[in-house]
């Protein structure tokens, strides 16, 4: 026998020995999630991240946003009124399974837990949705996650702040209306929507459908594979249907292939719109050349520089201590990160002046989720002027936003058109009240009374 | 009509890509009868050693051309690419010499995974170019007999024209050198070449030195159409159904199984799709490998299994 | 010296045919499932029941499915993945659209609807054999996987595709404390453990090792390879498919069709592989080991004291988890059920030499 008897002890005590450190250091890992000295004035972020995947290019710059504005906090202010801000990473490679993981090991740590989780991920949200009423953590998905979450009085701990895939959906149509002189003369014309075959994906076509019953376009479905690296087949079908109008609808590695096939097959980038999730630079640059005239949403905050940045600078990347390269600074889904942290910041700095300026929970953290009046005033005063939508959020209305603008690529930076579209709430707000109204059905949950509630 | 052919042209040009990965699995498997599921990971690990070398070369070394960088980093590469692939077989294939199929088959996913964390380790987890110099426009010609030309894009005959090279290189390889003819022997029979003096050991690390190098050729062709990325690892699991409907063990098997899959699976997907639901490609690909294997059990090309009671 | 059999006389035929025949064993094991049924929920922390106890017992059972097919029967099995979704996915469609549907009925449902699921992808299997094998049950994979996308009855016309189950109450008491949850599935994964058990010891469970061994001598000897073989996929698919069931209902609770591609059946054959094929007690270690590492090998660089970033760190991680399985292979490739029963052999004879 090749195997020796030493070889087989050796792996066996190897593995005893493996097991044996096992069960202390978990141990461990679970003390360290226990409270901190009583008394430490520190407010803890958690940091769903994925540094690491196939969406990798579009994880690493929104993470490095938001530890960064943490960062420049403590560093500028000394914290959020006083309190020092903490933070951990903690990779999820953008799989449900792991996302739960690092939420669950994240929650309890910090004097108060985890102040609110930002999973960036729509699989994500789903799963978290379910358990952050017990674990009383605000869910943030600004920009993404379950539509109908705009819906406070039944989703009491979702955030959907700045807008959802609805409203990015519901702003496209409009857009591209006007582009044909009133959305009436949409009549008739073709619109493709080339999508991640995904949750995420699959959100706006309900109301992209709505639409199209509206306003008599047709509505070509083109579902791509994750991880999207195959579309040839798509663009095919693309360049067959000739629609007038491709919506992208990607992540990751996805977004930057639909561009390079589109150049491919022909199709003329302007006439290619991308949610988003879809219109940031690592989605463009590989496509060389050929991406000019690619359009996208912006959301909360287009690419660009501000007050906020010169003071990142700053205090960070000057000391070396930037979360990651200085040219990233600045880019779509850096500044889109940054807004992100600045409103979950701005959410604790208007819960503390209700509770008092100290370590607060997540309960007390929702209610300033709850009560955000972001206007253009306060805007100025963060440093992001002319860079970020107001935000106002209320019990019934966990959105607070709803607009985005439009922005091309001119080959070397996004040129952002100057009008600022509005979804339309008369639509937007039935479906959203019936999908949340089933959701509640569903699961079982009695909706708020946000009356009663601002009665007390 | 027009369309039709450019879905067919498409399709087959996506298999000649297939194709190139598979080459490599056919290689080893026909020399050592191991299945290497680690192909996937060495492709990106080659194309991300290729485009990071082609960056980083001209700012290390002063130069501008291009052809000089891309030409360097494709070298540089494919030595890279021997030592990975001779320490694969040294570290994890030696040992496990005449273990089941299945057993082979779990450590080379395990080498897979290794490779992956490896690869981003030491060239970063970003989307890379492989800039090749073309033009990513497409093409278009017989604008005479079809409305609007045909589409062809330049990339795929370029990554057309590498394969016929390759296949060319290759087969040139085993028929006339001696290391080539060794190989085959090797391939035919295990024992029967060891009794006439062939080192068993030596032509596996130069098998496996082969089919490093057909990574690279892949990788370079894959990575200059969709830009390295950590995808490109999963593409293993498309060019499986290739070496199924090829056999596992003939290399022309890999050419023609690698057409057909490309071609059916893109078929399937603009014509079948919008009937049934789209994205049917993943499926459709093992699909039509498992028909042609309930039919011919041992693909088109491949040798037929004998049971010895 | 403690271990032997000295003295422990069997007297009737039963006696010798149980599973533990040997009175230390027996107590071993009784031992250990009463901690684990009470000894755990006292000491366990939250944390340690979301993320490390329910995924154990739920992928054990899993892996113990895909044990008896590869394991035992010797069919390579790339789709186990498919066969947890079709689990998952029936199990939730019972459970919604037939009111009153209690959860274990719905568990039960789903595992049949696997078990079909199951033979027809097995049918493959009465042709092709090895690698193309594997080959057949990755297509089950990725058809399972565009199923459950596109047909929008499965998800009961979710928009997002996206399905979830409100807290589940079984004969009134309610799973929604981890400790409840735990129970719930290690009870279910005891008693499919001790069928499969069974299984294996009876005449079903030799024709499967039988075909394994050497399929045409069986074929030869009379043993049906259509049935052994069928039989093996359908009862394992069954396995599999309450196990999925389980992951999505209790677990995850709420889930999309990529929760069960290709990394979840590779997960599950890398279980088996480490833990030990044939073996029913290899799946509960290798079930263990894939469960706890890569937690470990995240924790590891924290508790060193040595700063790196999260990518880092996965990466680490995906490299010394394709290291340790590559090791493992090589050094002991029977798994950790094999050192276990070596361990075993040695204590029976301890302190002595032979």
């Amino acid at each position: 026998m090749r195997q020796t008897t030493t070889a087989r002890w050796l792996a066996a005590t190897a593995l005893a020995a493996g097991l044996a450190v096992l069960a202390p250091g978990l141990a461990q890992a679970q003390a360290k999630g226990a409270p901190a000295a009583a008394g430490a004035k520190e407010q803890f972020f958690p940091l769903l991240v994925y540094r690491t995947g196939p969406y990798a290019p579009n994880g690493v710059p929104f993470a490095n946003g938001m530890a960064d504005y943490y960062k420049m906090l403590n560093a500028r202010d000394g914290g959020i009124g006083g309190v020092r801000l903490t933070m951990e990473e903690c990779e999820t490679g953008y799989a449900t399974d792991r996302g739960v993981e690092c939420y669950e090991r994240l929650k309890g740590k910090g004097p108060t837990g985890s102040t609110a989780v930002h999973p960036l991920s729509t699989g994500i949200t789903f799963a978290l949705t379910d358990k952050v009423p017990n674990d009383k953590i605000p869910l943030i998905t600004a920009g993404y996650g379950r539509s109908e979450s705009a819906n406070g009085e039944v989703f009491k701990w979702n955030f959907i702040l700045g807008g959802s895939y609805w409203v990015a959906a519901d702003i496209l149509v409009q857009h591209v209306g006007s582009l044909e002189g009133g959305v009436d003369r949409l009549k008739g014309k073709k619109i493709a929507l080339v999508y991640h075959d995904s949750p995420y994906g699959k959100e706006p076509i309900p109301l992209l459908q709505e639409r199209a019953k509206m306003h008599g376009y047709q509505l070509i479905l083109i579902p791509v594979t994750h991880p999207g690296v195959e579309q040839k087949a798509a663009w095919l079908q693309v360049r067959r249907d000739r629609p007038d109008y491709v919506f992208l609808w990607g992540w990751g590695v996805m977004n930057s292939t639909s561009v390079k096939e589109a150049i491919a097959t022909g199709y003329p980038r302007e006439k290619m719109y991308g949610v988003w999730w879809s219109g940031a630079e690592p989605d463009i640059v590989p496509a060389g050349d050929g991406g000019k005239g690619y359009n996208a949403l912006t959301f909360m905050s287009p690419a660009g520089t501000g007050r906020v940045h010169q003071d990142i600078l700053k205090n960070l990347h000057d000391k070396g201590q930037g979360s990651g390269p200085r040219d990233e600074v600045g880019q779509v889904l850096y500044n889109r990160g940054l807004a992100s942290a600045a409103v979950t910041a701005e959410a604790v700095r208007v819960a503390q002046e209700r509770y008092g300026k100290r370590p607060l929970t997540g309960e007390e953290v929702r209610w300033g989720f709850e009560n955000l009046n972001v206007d253009e005033a306060r805007i100025k005063q963060l440093g992001l002027e002319g860079m970020m939508q107001p935000i106002s959020t209320s019990c019934r209305d966990h959105m607070g936003g709803n607009t985005a603008q439009v922005h091309t690529w001119d080959g070397k930076k996004w040129n952002v058109a100057p009008k600022v579209y509005q979804a339309d709430m008369q639509i937007l707000k039935p479906m959203q009240d019936a999908y949340a109204a089933r959701y509640a059905t569903e699961k079982k949950i009695q909706p708020r009374d946000c009356a009663k509630e601002a009665a007390n | 009509m027009g369309f039709f052919l450019e879905v067919v042209l498409g399709g087959l040009m996506a298999g000649v890509l297939y194709s190139l990965v598979a080459l490599g699995f056919v290689l080893i498997f026909k020399a050592s009868g191991v299945f290497n599921f680690a192909q996937g990971a060495m492709v990106l690990f080659a194309a991300l050693a290729m485009a990071r070398l082609a960056e980083w070369l001209p700012d290390l070394l002063g130069f501008e051309s291009l052809l000089l960088a891309n030409l360097l980093a494709f070298v540089l590469a494919a030595l890279i690419m021997v030592v990975v692939a001779q320490g694969i077989e040294r570290l994890v294939l030696r040992p496990l010499v005449n273990q089941e199929g299945v057993t082979l088959l779990m450590a080379t996913l395990g080498v897979t995974y290794f490779l992956d964390g490896f690869g981003q380790t030491l060239w970063g987890s970003d989307v890379y170019k492989i800039d090749l110099g073309l033009s990513k426009d497409p093409l278009l010609v017989l604008g005479d007999f079809f409305e609007g030309g045909i589409l062809l894009n330049r990339d795929d005959i370029a990554a057309a024209l590498i394969a016929v090279a390759l296949v060319a290189v290759l087969a040139l390889f085993f028929q006339k050198t001696a290391t080539g003819r060794a190989l085959r022997a090797v391939a035919d029979d295990h024992q029967a070449a060891q009794s006439i003096g062939i080192p068993l050991n030596r032509i596996w690390v130069i098998v496996w030195a082969v089919a490093g190098f057909t990574a690279l050729v892949a990788g370079m062709v894959w990575g200059s159409k969709l830009g390295v990325q950590f995808s490109l690892a999963i593409l293993a699991l498309k060019a499986l159904p290739v070496v199924i409907v090829g056999g596992f063990t003939s290399v022309p098997g890999a050419i023609v199984g690698g057409l057909l899959i490309g071609l059916g699976e893109k078929l399937a997907e603009v014509y079948l799709g919008p009937i049934i639901g789209g994205g049917l490609e993943n499926w459709f690909a093992y699909g039509l490998a498992l028909a042609v294997l309930l039919v011919r059990p041992q693909g088109l090309f491949g040798e037929r299994i004998i049971d010895r009671v | 010296m403690l271990y032997r059999e000295n003295g422990q006389f069997k007297t009737r035929y039963s006696d010798d045919q149980q599973i533990f025949p040997i009175l230390q064993d027996r107590w071993l094991v009784m031992a250990l499932i009463a901690f684990a049924f009470i000894g755990v929920p006292m000491l366990a922390s939250e944390y340690m029941f979301r993320a490390i106890l329910i995924p154990f017992v739920i992928l054990s059972l899993a892996a113990l499915g895909l044990n008896l097919l590869v394991g035992y029967c010797g069919q390579i099995s790339l789709g186990s993945g498919a066969f947890m979704a079709v689990g998952a996915y029936i199990a939730y469609n019972a459970y919604t659209r037939v009111p009153g549907m209690p959860v274990i009925g719905a568990f039960l449902i789903g595992g049949a609807a696997a078990l079909l699921v199951g033979i027809v992808f097995g049918i493959p299997s009465l042709r092709i054999r090895g690698l193309y094998l594997a080959v057949a049950t990755l297509a089950a994979q990725f058809f399972c996987d565009w199923v459950f996308a596109r047909i929008a009855w499965f998800t009961n016309y979710s928009a997002s595709g996206s399905v979830s189950v409100p807290t589940l109450t079984v004969a009134g008491i309610s799973i929604d404390t981890p400790q409840s949850k735990y129970l719930f599935c290690l009870a279910i994964a005891t008693v499919m453990a001790l069928a499969a058990k069974n299984i294996v010891r009876g005449h079903v469970g030799r024709s499967w090792m039988a075909i394994r061994d050497m399929d045409v001598a069986a074929t030869v000897i009379g043993i049906r390879p259509v049935t052994a073989k069928l039989s093996a996929f359908a009862v394992s698919s069954f396995v599999i498919g309450v196990a999925g069931a389980m992951w999505a209902f209790v677990h995850l609770g709420s889930w999309e069709p990529l929760a069960f591609d290709v990394n979840r059946s590779l997960n599950l054959l890398f279980m088996i592989i480490i833990g030990g094929m044939g073996s029913i007690m290899g799946s509960f270690f290798g079930a263990a080991f894939i469960v706890v590492l890569p937690i470990l090998l995240n924790q590891v660089p924290a508790w060193l004291g040595v700063p790196i970033s999260t990518a880092m760190a996965s990466h680490l991680e995906f490299m010394i988890f394709g290291a340790l399985i590559v090791f493992f292979l090589i050094v002991e490739p029977h798994g950790l059920a094999r050192l276990w029963s070596i361990g075993k052999e040695k204590l029976r004879l301890w302190p002595f030499p032979h």
